[in-house]
């Protein structure tokens, strides 16, 4: 009772914010409510499946094909996006040009277009009779069905989040660092290296950890441009889909866990690689 | 003074709302049906209701729902409370059967023609002026043809269209189970992109212009062509096909729950009626008595031989397993 009290007296005067264990019961209760119920929900059905079956089932040749197109095609894009993102950034925060909130506000439209949509007009685009599709077809490209047109797909749908990351930090950036980086000799090169970068990489890090994490469970755009062909053009969200045609609600559950254990592990791994960089930096988290 | 109309009338309309909402509160039937059969049941419902009212004087509401059939079929055995299911093949209702326990297994066997009021058959649709020269299964494995199938293990619709492929070729002379899947072996190679259902692969063929030949009902290929003009497809009947039984059947439990089991019942049966059939018939699915539809509509299907999933098959439980469950005959196709 009285070390209790004593608890309770000590965490009341060092803590500067008030209201610390109501805000952790409700951040507890509410993650348990909204993500650890369903995922729970998600590995019980699974465990109706002896070891064996869950082998089967997740080490089929199919299956298996399809966890490397999903992942990575889903890293490929991730970086493509974490390049390209960092580049309009940049140039929506650094320049003004006319026209520029507009293409601010195109940034977010992946964001807000059902991912049908999006797969559907990229299909259209890109088909050999589309507007873009026409003049790749001749010289040999088929996006349009063919794994390629996955990526395309992954691209779109994660391009804000690397943009909509990184923009912030380089907003806070100030150019008396670049100049005096510059009045001491940097070259160009030099001063991204050596100032920018470090100051960037952990935002880029988690835009790139996001964007990775929304393409591999993506499946309303990819499924129309991805031809679906089996062993070569499936992803892993069809799998689930497919078992679940099948009646096959503990298979479909047995690849949902594969891709949970991987994503997991991938985005803890991605988000240590950050703390160390932004300590590394001495930037605060 | 305007003010004072806009309430009233706004009053009134409020009133109406409230009485057709009780009205419809009495009887309500869902109709839960798969993808290409919304505009046969747009037709058919209000004739059912009128031909309730006359003979019972109740209003009756029938809503539909349409998907996948599959993916139907897993919404009912989720807890959809569907009165009537009327889906693309026997196999998905049989599941409903066997996991809620809602109606008999043999369920089928409570309507003529195998519960099937409508038929349809697998036939191939072609660009205009058939440059490939398709004439018959036979042809689709030709070196440079492109064929359009959605996959049968997404689509219901799809495994219809396996079948009568591997039908044909198992009844050519000498045709065996070996040869049968060399022939589906082949013929999927030919195929380039595989849609997870049946109206996606429609667009991949006609809008995207993907393929040579789209595998089709019979009754999507007669839609395809009328929407899209005949001037740029036409449709080329094969030798030989399969019979497309979309079944219907009352799921007995829901019924009997909400009190509905006589107007379900009356449902499906009115399906057999001449007006049912009628309609059937204008919505291109072969009527199961075509002597009592419009002999216009019916001398638009042209004459083919057909084979069923019972008589070459031994039925949908055997055919699922053996071909389209995981480690059957489709899968092993495209991963040895």
């Amino acid at each position: 009772m009285h070390w209790e009290r004593q608890d309770m007296s000590a965490s009341r005067t060092f803590r500067v914010l008030p209201g610390f264990r109501l805000t952790l019961g409700y951040t507890l209760a509410y993650l348990s409510l909204i993500v650890l119920l369903p995922l729970a929900a998600v590995f019980l059905k699974t465990a109706s499946l002896s070891i064996a079956e869950f082998w089967n089932v997740i080490s089929a040749p199919r299956v298996v094909a399809s966890y490397k197109l999903s992942f990575g095609m889903s890293l490929a894009a991730a970086a493509i996006n974490a390049m390209f993102g960092l580049l309009l950034a940049w140039s929506l925060v650094r320049y003004s040009f006319p026209g520029k909130r507009v293409i601010d506000a195109l940034v977010d439209l992946p964001f807000a277009l059902p991912t049908a949509v999006a797969g559907i007009a990229l299909t259209a685009l890109y088909a050999k009779n589309g507007r873009i599709g026409q003049y790749l077809d001749p010289l040999g490209i088929q996006v349009a069905f063919k794994p390629l047109g996955v990526l395309v797909a992954l691209v779109f749908i994660g391009l804000p989040f690397v943009v909509r990351t990184v923009q912030p930090i380089l907003e806070d950036l100030d150019t008396e660092l670049e100049e005096a980086a510059a009045s001491l000799g940097a070259r160009r090169w030099q001063i991204f290296r050596h100032v920018i970068l470090p100051v960037l990489l952990p935002a880029l890090l988690t835009g790139f950890a996001l964007a990775f994490a929304r393409a591999v469970g993506e499946y309303g755009s990819v499924i129309f441009i991805a031809g679906n062909i089996p062993m070569v053009s499936e992803i892993t969200p069809l799998m689930i889909i497919t078992k679940l045609e099948q009646y096959d609600y503990a298979g479909a559950t047995a690849i949902a866990v594969v891709m949970l254990v991987v994503s997991f592990a991938l985005l803890l791994l991605i988000n240590g690689l950050q703390a160390w960089t932004a300590s590394r930096t001495g930037r605060e988290r | 003074m305007t003010v004072n109309i806009l309430r009233r009338s706004l009053l009134a309309l409020a009133l109406t709302a409230s009485l057709v909402g009780t009205a419809q509160a009495q009887t309500t039937l869902l109709n839960v049906s798969y993808d290409p059969t919304r505009e046969l049941y747009q037709a058919f419902n209000p004739e059912f209701a009128k031909y309730w009212k006359v003979k019972t004087g109740q209003d009756v509401t029938i809503k539909q729902s349409h998907g996948g059939s599959g993916k139907q079929a897993r919404a009912v055995i989720d807890g959809l409370e569907a009165d009537v299911v009327t889906l693309a093949l026997a196999y998905d209702i049989d599941v409903i059967a066997a996991k809620t326990n809602k109606f008999p297994a043999d369920w089928q066997k409570r309507l003529p023609h195998n519960s099937s009021p409508y038929t349809s058959t697998i036939v191939f649709l072609v660009r205009k002026g058939n440059p490939k020269g398709i004439k018959d299964w036979g042809d689709l494995v030709k070196p440079d043809v492109q064929v359009i199938t959605p996959n049968p293990k997404t689509s219901g619709g799809a495994r219809w269209n396996y079948l009568a492929a591997w039908g044909y070729a198992l009844q050519q002379p000498g045709g065996s189970e070996a040869k049968a899947k060399e022939f589906v072996t082949e013929l999927f190679k030919h195929v380039p992109v595989l849609d997870s259902g049946a109206r996606g692969a429609t667009n991949t063929f006609v809008q995207r212009g993907i393929g040579d030949v789209l595998l089709a009902w019979e009754n999507e290929a007669f839609l395809s062509v009328n929407e899209l003009g005949p001037d740029k497809f036409e449709i080329v009947v094969p030798s030989v096909s399969i019979l497309a039984e979309p079944p219907v059947t009352v799921v007995d439990g829901v019924a009997a729950k909400r009190g509905t089991t006589e107007v379900a019942k009356a449902y499906v049966e009115y399906l057999y009626s001449p007006a049912g059939q009628k309609i059937a018939a204008q919505h291109y699915y072969r009527p199961a008595k075509p002597e009592l539809a419009d002999p216009k509509d019916v001398a638009r299907f042209p004459n083919l031989k057909t084979f069923t999933i019972d008589g070459l098959f031994g039925g949908w439980a055997k055919t699922q397993k053996a071909h389209f469950d995981d480690g059957g005959v489709f899968d092993q196709i495209f991963t040895r």
